[in-house]
């Protein structure tokens, strides 16, 4: 060990299996000082596994840790001896008591006592200084239930900061966030290395890893299959040690655009949704989807995108407005009444509203489906079985069996069975798809997409909601971005070719106007 | 159900039912008795004549039907704890309707009558908390106990104008209105046990063939996927919790038709929170809780007869246990289950 590279985390030999399936497989791993250090792979691969055992949360059933190089034995590891020894974790689901403060929820579980009393001021000024220190901006004393997505993730990098951890975990941090909190956390993570701290970035997004790795750790099947340095790899290359073999990182799509006089399948009109507080979510959005057309819809978190869609689909009710399909008003239909209209929706949260985890794959296409499957002496089973084995086959969804658990898929896998439900409805016009590819493995992200094109170009209308600008530009014919409930302003054609319509879009979602 | 999870449900309970014995060998032994005099009483004075199994099939017939409708609830997602009072109410209207009817009334016109009359005022005493839920979102576990002692103070609230003067029993329902005896050997053993298996029966083919029944299970394991499949939510929570209290309200036909011939009040007591434990036991599916209440009915039975031998309250003991065990022991094996996913 050199006195300019000294390694703060090494994993030597780490094996662990979760009953028969290996999840690591003698995996070695090095963090040093003052680097940040992706660790990429699919779902599936090992990689939380690995951060997990590291973090002390799940025992190696093989295999050698040292932080700091002070080796730990696996039986004595856990997150408590981690965070004494500076390594912390922040997983990719938030561990926040949401009506309580940011400091508050800071000092949960180690609480700084002054004469025996809470000192919650002291905490606040330090939290105030750690935050400051490394340009988190975080106000101690918010209320976490008010702070959005991004800040709550950086409150989480925050407690772990402030328990004086100088190696940093991070589980698929930017899988919620905008663009622009992106960048924000990006520049934190910046000025910690900089001031000598270390981080672990589990991801899978590729430009991600490249625009900030310092070093890269490719995971495939639980084993490590490359290590690159951050500067010289290339998203292609990456995703070929993903993967294992040559993958196409976007799929080519024909000119954009429908003809003119094409038929416009849904119209909004003045949609206007409600929130719960009584301020609008969706204020007043008009909209047309032409048949064999990708509508993308594009805006930062919490901007109505959500509302709009779940308004759509008949899960919220519109406030004023109308919507209409094929020129038939459905404002006043329930989703049941919609989807036998011809809408099919696939929903942001596939696993709390696409499927039900406990069923069986069978079962859960058959969701909102029964009617073609019911027969005099009720379901007919043997019809769902064998259908669904058709449906699966074509969806190319993994494994093809339709006693499968719902559950014991995969993010890509779970989302190809909603699709591939969604599209397959008899009557379908319009599809509304939010967030399609959120959380999926790649093999997965290009099939999802070219499924998605292959209904547009049966003529289906399509309306797309995604955070993820380049799955926009790739997909779709025009893409409008709403800002506080409305349409803020619309991209198509040749704008949306432009090298810069990602910068182009990034300001119409933030509200400084195109071009900003 | 596959074949694998059934028969790890089959080990969970014979597992519990060693250790409930074990538990209960060593009480017996404290107390100075033999376990295996204790056992043996127990055993032939349940299944070993006519007499026995009848009066085994007689306790556990009101248990099916309570164990049913927490089944039934749980599987919507709902937890109805109100069994008890739509047991109540079920009985009190099988009485007074089997009595209200003409004397020379056929039995096939006063039965269906006198039966339909127990599960709509439980259906009814049901479809209350479901309501409150649905449509004010108020939890049907507070409701559904608070309804109970409301079903208690109705009883005797009405029990000045329908009980007989200086009793607490209503009139005798008329001949036609009455469920025969299954006549094993006296025993209080009526078709009110054929009733429960109907029932169990039509519970499971409900949910496993029927539409609504796969909607209802769907909105039980996950709402928001429910909703977004069109299923109408509100009107499933109403009907799930209306029926569980129909089938709590079919109670009333093995003590009122079948048995006593009136209500009585404090008829049956208890049985309404026991389908909590049956439905526990059976795992929420319609034959484990025919299992799980003819296995309560055997320990309640059997209790009368070793009281000569050890306090009866020894049955009480094994019953806990068994739930005891049945609780902890399928939570330890579903954490192994998940454990070894990743």
């Amino acid at each position: 060990m050199t006195a300019s590279v000294e390694n703060v985390l090494e994993l030597h030999g780490v094996s662990r299996a979760f009953g028969a399936a290996l999840a690591n497989d003698r995996v070695d791993f090095s963090l040093e000082r003052g680097r940040i250090h992706a660790l990429v792979g699919e779902n599936g691969a090992g990689k939380t596994t690995l951060m997990r055992v590291a973090y002390g949360e799940l025992q190696a059933d093989a295999g050698e840790i040292r932080i700091k190089g002070e080796q730990i034995r696996p039986a004595r590891h856990s997150p408590r001896e981690a965070i004494r020894r500076g390594v912390g974790m922040v997983h990719q689901h938030f561990m926040l008591v949401p009506p309580l403060s940011v400091v508050e929820n800071v000092v949960l579980g180690r609480e700084p006592l002054r004469r025996g009393l809470l000192d919650l001021d002291g905490a606040t000024r330090g939290l105030e200084e750690v935050s400051r220190r490394f340009g988190l901006g975080v106000d101690p004393r918010a209320r976490v239930e008010r702070l959005s997505v991004g800040e709550r993730q950086r409150v989480e990098i925050l407690k772990v900061l402030w328990q004086g951890c100088d190696v940093l975990i991070l589980d698929e941090p930017t899988a919620v966030l905008a663009p622009a909190e992106v960048r924000h956390l990006f520049g934190a993570l910046r000025g910690m290395t900089a001031q000598g701290l270390a981080v672990v970035l589990i991801t899978h997004k590729l430009d991600e890893v490249c625009a900030l790795a310092d070093q890269v750790t490719v995971m495939r099947q639980g084993r490590v299959v490359a290590e690159l340095a951050g500067d010289a790899a290339t998203p292609a290359e990456i995703a070929c040690a993903m993967v294992g073999r040559e993958v196409p990182l976007q799929v080519s799509r024909g000119p954009r655009g429908v003809p003119d006089g094409t038929e416009a399948l849904l119209c909004v009109e003045g949609l206007r949704v409600a929130r719960a507080e009584g301020t609008d979510a969706v204020a007043g959005v008009s909209l047309q989807i032409r048949a064999g057309e990708i509508l993308g819809l594009a805006g930062v978190e919490g901007n109505g995108q959500r509302e709009l869609l779940e308004a759509l689909a008949g899960l919220r009710p519109a406030a004023a407005g109308r919507v209409l399909l094929g020129g038939r008003d459905i404002t006043r239909l329930g989703v049941a009444g919609r989807l036998t209209a011809g809408l099919a929706h696939v929903p942001e949260d596939r696993q709390a509203r696409g499927l039900v985890l406990d069923f069986s794959l069978a079962e859960n296409l058959a969701l909102g489906r029964l009617a073609e499957f019911a027969g005099p002496l009720g379901l007919r089973r043997g019809r769902l079985r064998s259908e669904a084995a058709r449906l699966l086959a074509a969806g190319d969804v993994r494994p093809a069996s339709p006693e499968a658990r719902a559950g014991s898929l995969s993010g890509g896998n779970q989302q190809k069975v909603v699709m591939v439900r969604e599209l397959t409805r008899p009557g379908l016009r319009v599809l509304l798809c939010g967030q399609p590819t959120r959380g999926v493995d790649i093999g997965a992200v290009l099939h999802i997409h070219r499924s998605l094109l292959d209904a547009a170009g049966r003529g289906l209308g399509v309306l797309l909601v995604s955070a993820d600008l380049q799955e926009l530009i790739a997909l779709a014919d025009r893409v409008l971005v709403l800002f506080r409930g409305a349409v803020a302003g619309e991209l198509n054609g040749a704008a949306l070719d432009d090298n810069a319509a990602p910068e182009r879009l990034g300001g119409l979602m933030t509200g400084a106007g195109e071009g900003a | 159900m596959t074949r694998s999870e059934l028969g790890r449900e089959a080990f969970v309970l014979g597992f519990s039912l060693l250790v409930a014995m074990a538990a209960g060998s060593l009480l017996v032994l404290l107390l100075g008795e033999s376990p295996a005099r204790v056992y043996g009483l127990l055993l032939s004075s349940t299944w070993g004549d006519a007499y026995g199994v009848g009066q085994v099939l007689f306790k556990a017939t009101p248990l099916v039907f309570t164990g049913l409708s927490v089944a039934l609830a749980f599987r919507a997602g709902l937890f109805n704890i109100g069994a008890e009072g739509q047991m109540m109410l079920g009985g009190l209207a099988a009485a007074l309707v089997g009595a209200a009817l003409p004397v020379e009334t056929c039995a096939w016109l006063a039965l269906p009558l006198a039966v339909l009359a127990a599960a709509a005022a439980g259906a009814l005493w049901g479809a209350i908390p479901g309501a409150l839920r649905a449509f004010l979102g108020a939890h049907e576990v507070i409701n559904t106990i608070m309804l109970n002692f409301v079903a208690s103070a109705l009883v005797l609230g009405l029990g000045h104008r329908v009980f007989l003067p200086e009793t607490t029993h209503t009139a005798l329902v008329v001949e036609g209105a009455r469920l025969p005896s299954l006549g094993l050997a006296g025993s209080a053993a009526n078709l009110s046990f054929v009733l429960a298996l109907g029932a169990a029966l039509a519970v499971w083919g409900f949910l496993s063939r029927s539409r609504r029944g796969f909607e209802l299970r769907a909105l039980g394991l996950s709402p928001g996927a429910a909703e977004g499949a069109g299923v109408r939510v509100r009107a499933t929570l109403v009907a799930a919790l209306a029926a569980a209290g129909a089938l709590a309200g079919l109670v009333g036909c093995n003590f009122v038709l079948g048995y006593k011939h009136y209500y009585e009040e404090g008829m049956g007591r208890g049985a309404g929170f026991m389908g909590i434990a049956v439905a526990l036991l059976g795992r929420g599916h319609p034959l484990g809780v025919v299992l799980a209440a003819v296995l309560l009915g055997t320990l309640s039975h059997g209790g009368v007869a070793i009281n000569a031998l050890v306090p009866k309250e020894l049955v009480d003991v094994l019953q806990a246990v068994i739930i005891l065990a049945v609780a902890a022991s399928s939570a330890v094996f579903s954490h192994q289950v998940r454990r070894s996913g990743p």
